[in-house]
C-alpha cells in the first residue's frame, strides 16, 4: 500500500499533529537544537557557571570579626593577604603545585609501561586481570584507602614490620610530605593509566612495522612513533592526577605531617571558620592554575585522547 | 572551631542529621507556634508547647537521656547539628537573628557565646528557675562566657580540661607541665591539635615563663602578644610529629607510636587506657580547657519547654549520663556518684573529684574579640586574626 501525499489530512488527529510539529522541527534545525540543549544548557549555566561565579564575587567579600557574618563591602583585601610574601598562602599554593607535580610525573612514569604492556603485549586473560587489579581499589572509599595508608606507613606498621623482618633499619615516612606524595601517587594512578592505555591502544600496527621497515631502531621508533602518540593520553592523564591532587584536602589531613597544608585543606579551614570571602579567594588559585594546564594541554592534544 | 572530637563522629551524626532534617520536614514546623511570647522570667515555668528546636553538638540530646524528657513533658526534640562554633553562630544569627524564631536552644561553647550575647541573639533567663544550678561548681554558676552584667543568658551544662597525654613506657620521667611539649628531649614524638584556639595554650604558657610580655588574659591577645604565641608555636613546630585534626587521630598516633606525648581531651586518654595502652594523662595548671551553655534564643518559640529542658539536663542523674555518652565533665558534682554508678571510676577520671581550687586554674574558652577586658581598649586581636596566625604556624 503507497502512503499518499495526502496523509497529513486524512490520519487521526493526534497523528496529525504530531506528524505537523516534527514537520515544522525539521524545517527549522535551529529549534531542534535549542529543544534538545536547552534543559542541560540551562543547568550548566545556572549551577555551574552560575557558583563559580558567585565564588568569585564573593571573594572580594570581607568577614565581620565581631559577628562572623559576611559584609558584601567590595575589597582586594583578600587577594593582597594571598599575595603577600610574610603570609603562608604563597608558600602553601608553591607545595601544592610541586605535590601535584611530583605525582603526576610519578603516575605517568608508573603508568606508561603498564599500559603499553596491556595494551600491546598482553593477552586477553591476562589484560582483563590486570584492569580488574587496577580497578578494583577504586570501588574502595577513598576514605578507607587513606586509612589503611595511614596504618601502612604508621611506624608500627606494615612497612616497619616488613623491614624488621629483613633486618633493614625502619622507615620514617609517616606524617611527612613523602607520604602524601606516596598516597597521592598510588590514589590517583588508575586515572593516568586509562587514558594512556587507551592512547597506546589505539596505534595501529602497521605503523610500527612501517618504522621497522624503514630502518628505525626499537628505540627510535619508541621516541618518534609510540611517544608522541601516547603523549595526548599522558596529557590527559595528567590532567585528573594534577588537577585532583590540587583539590584534595583529605590526604593533607589524614596522612600529612606539620608541614603538609595543602590549598584545599587550606580552603577547608576557612570554610570551617565561616570565612567564606577567604577560602573563596584561596579557591580561585587551583582554579587559575587548572585553567591554565587545561589551555595547554589542549595545545597538546589531549582532549582528543578523553 | 570547636574541640575536634565532635567532628571525628561526624559520619554517624551526618546520618543522624539527616534523619532528624527529614523526621523535621515531615512534621512540618513541629507543635506549631507556642502562642506567642511567654514571658520567661516568670517564676514558674508553664505548660510546654509540645515541641522544642534545637542547635547542638552532635549527642548532645542524646536520645539515651532524651526520650524520657520528651515522654514527661511532651516535649518532642528537633535537631540541628553543628559542627563548629562559627556554623552555630550563624545557624543563629542569620534568618533575622535569634535563631529567627525557628530555634529555641543552643549549646554554646565558650567561644562562641559571648558572641551570641553581643549580637542580641540570645535572651536572659532566670536562672532561680533552674533548681540544680545552686549546686554546680562555683566557676560554672555565672562564668564570664555566659553571663554579662549578672544577667544569665543560659545555664552551663559540661566542660572538660585541655590534658597532657604521654605513653609511660617512652617518656620517662613523666612529664609534670606543659614546658615538656616545647623541649626537643622528644623531638618528632611530640602531638598537638590542629585548632587556632592552641594559640591560648601558648599564650597561658608564656603568662608564667615570659612576664615581661605581660599577656593577663591567654583570650585577650594584642598584637605584640599574638605575635610572641605565635613565634612559640612555630618554634615548637620542628618538635611535633604531626597536629591531629580528629580525636580518633591521635588516639592511632599514640596506638602505633608514632606519637608518644602531646595535648589532648581526657575522653582520648580513656579511650587508649580502654584499649590497653600504656598512656597517663597528666592535667598541669594553669591549663585551658572548654565549657558549653545551653542558651535560650532571642525569639524562642518554645521557651517554657526549652526551660524545662534546662532544668532536665542539670540534674545530677542526667548530667551524668550525657557526660558519659560525650566524655565529658559535668558542672553539677552531684553528678558525681551517679557517674560512678554507670561507669566505676568514672568520676575520679573525668576530673570531677577535685578541690575548688583545682577548677580556677583552668582557663575556659571564649572568644577572642577585639575588645580586651583588663585594659579596656579595642587593641586586642580577634578570632580571624588567630586564624590567620594560626595558619602561618602550620602553613
Amino acid at each position: 500500500m503507497a502512503v499518499d501525499a495526502g496523509a497529513l489530512e486524512t490520519g487521526p488527529p493526534i497523528r496529525r499533529a504530531r506528524l505537523r510539529i516534527s514537520g515544522f522541527l525539521w524545517r527549522r534545525p535551529w529549534l531542534r537544537a535549542l529543544g534538545l540543549l536547552a534543559l542541560p544548557l540551562a543547568a550548566f549555566a545556572i549551577v555551574y557557571l552560575g557558583t563559580l561565579a558567585y565564588l568569585f564575587i564573593s571573594s572580594f567579600w570581607t568577614l565581620s570579626s565581631f559577628t562572623a557574618t559576611v559584609e558584601h563591602t567590595w575589597t582586594f583585601a583578600n587577594y593582597r593577604q594571598i599575595f603577600d610574601t610574610s603570609e603562608p598562602y604563597l608558600r602553601i599554593a608553591g607545595r601544592t603545585i610541586g605535590i601535584a607535580a611530583a605525582v603526576t610525573l610519578t603516575d605517568a612514569v608508573l603508568a606508561f609501561p603498564l599500559a603499553y604492556f596491556m595494551a600491546r603485549l598482553a593477552g586477553k586473560r591476562t589484560r582483563a586481570f590486570l584492569f580488574v587489579m587496577v580497578l578494583l581499589p577504586m570501588w574502595a572509599s577513598y576514605l578507607v584507602r587513606i586509612y589503611a595508608w595511614q596504618t601502612i606507613l604508621a611506624h608500627g606498621g606494615a612497612i616497619n614490620w616488613g623491614l624488621n623482618k629483613l633486618g633493614l633499619p625502619e622507615q620514617n615516612f609517616a606524617y611527612t610530605n613523602t607520604a602524601m606524595w606516596i598516597v597521592f601517587s598510588y590514589v590517583w594512578l588508575p586515572l593516568m593509566l586509562l587514558p594512556v592505555y587507551a592512547a597506546l591502544e589505539r596505534i595501529p600496527d602497521s605503523y610500527l612495522e612501517a618504522s621497522a621497515d624503514l630502518g628505525a631502531s626499537g628505540s627510535k621508533t619508541f621516541r618518534s612513533v609510540i611517544l608522541p602518540l601516547a603523549l595526548p593520553g599522558l596529557v590527559a592523564g595528567s590532567i585528573f592526577t594534577f588537577a585532583l591532587t590540587l583539590g584534595d584536602y583529605i590526604t593533607p589531613l589524614l596522612i600529612g605531617g606539620t608541614s603538609s597544608q595543602l590549598l584545599g585543606n587550606t580552603i577547608y579551614t576557612f570554610m570551617q571558620e565561616a570565612n567564606t570571602p577567604f577560602a573563596a579567594a584561596l579557591a580561585t588559585i587551583p582554579m587559575a592554575i587548572v585553567g591554565f594546564y587545561l589551555l595547554l594541554a589542549r595545545r597538546l592534544g589531549a582532549f582528543e585522547a578523553l | 572551631m570547636r574541640r575536634i572530637h565532635k567532628r571525628s563522629r561526624v559520619s554517624v551524626v551526618v546520618v543522624a542529621a539527616v534523619t532528624a532534617a527529614l523526621a523535621f520536614m515531615a512534621s512540618g514546623c513541629g507543635g506549631g507556634g507556642g502562642g506567642g511570647a511567654t514571658s520567661t522570667t516568670a517564676t514558674t515555668i508553664g505548660k510546654g508547647e509540645g515541641s522544642l528546636n534545637v542547635i547542638e553538638w552532635p549527642y548532645y540530646t542524646d536520645k539515651s537521656f532524651a526520650q524520657p524528657f520528651e515522654k514527661q513533658t511532651g516535649c518532642t526534640i528537633h535537631r540541628k547539628d553543628a559542627g563548629t562554633s562559627n556554623q552555630m553562630f550563624a545557624l543563629m544569627h542569620n534568618n533575622g537573628g535569634g535563631g529567627g524564631g525557628q530555634y529555641d536552644l543552643v549549646s554554646a561553647s565558650g567561644d562562641a557565646s559571648l558572641r551570641l550575647i553581643k549580637a542580641g541573639d540570645v535572651q536572659p533567663i532566670d536562672i532561680n528557675q533552674i533548681p540544680s544550678w545552686k549546686d554546680f561548681l562555683p566557676q560554672f554558676k555565672s562564668p564570664p562566657h555566659n553571663t554579662v552584667d549578672g544577667k544569665h543568658y543560659g545555664v552551663s551544662l559540661q566542660w572538660g580540661p585541655n590534658t597532657l597525654i604521654y605513653n609511660t613506657q617512652k617518656v620517662n620521667p613523666a612529664p609534670t607541665g606543659w614546658g615538656a611539649t616545647y623541649s626537643s628531649k622528644y623531638k618528632g614524638k611530640l602531638t598537638a591539635p590542629n585548632n587556632p584556639i592552641q594559640i591560648a595554650d601558648a599564650a597561658l604558657y608564656l603568662m608564667q615563663t615570659k612576664p615581661s610580655l605581660g599577656i593577663k588574659d591567654p583570650y585577650e591577645l594584642t598584637k605584640a602578644q599574638l605575635d610572641a604565641a605565635t613565634q612559640l608555636l612555630m618554634s615548637q613546630k620542628p618538635l611535633l610529629k604531626r597536629y591531629w585534626n580528629y580525636a580518633a587521630d591521635e588516639i592511632t598516633s599514640f596506638k602505633n607510636g608514632d606519637v608518644w606525648m602531646g595535648a589532648g581531651w581526657p575522653y582520648q586518654t580513656l579511650a587508649l587506657q580502654g584499649d590497653k595502652q600504656s598512656v597517663k594523662e597528666i592535667v598541669p595548671l594553669p591549663t585551658t580547657g572548654w565549657a558549653d551553655t545551653w542558651m535560650l534564643a532571642a525569639k524562642a518559640p518554645h521557651p517554657n519547654c526549652a526551660l524545662k529542658w534546662m532544668q532536665y539536663v542539670t540534674t545530677p542523674k542526667v548530667e551524668a549520663q550525657q557526660a558519659l555518652v560525650f566524655g565529658e565533665t559535668p558542672v553539677n558534682p552531684l553528678a558525681c556518684p551517679y557517674m560512678d554508678k554507670i561507669q566505676k571510676g568514672s568520676c575520679a577520671d573525668y576530673h570531677l573529684n577535685q578541690p575548688a581550687s583545682y577548677y580556677s586554674k583552668i582557663k575556659f574558652w571564649k572568644t577572642p574579640i577585639p575588645q580586651c577586658g583588663w585594659n579596656s581598649s579595642n587593641d586586642c586581636m580577634d578570632y580571624n586574626a588567630w586564624v590567620q596566625a594560626w595558619t602561618k604556624i602550620t602553613g
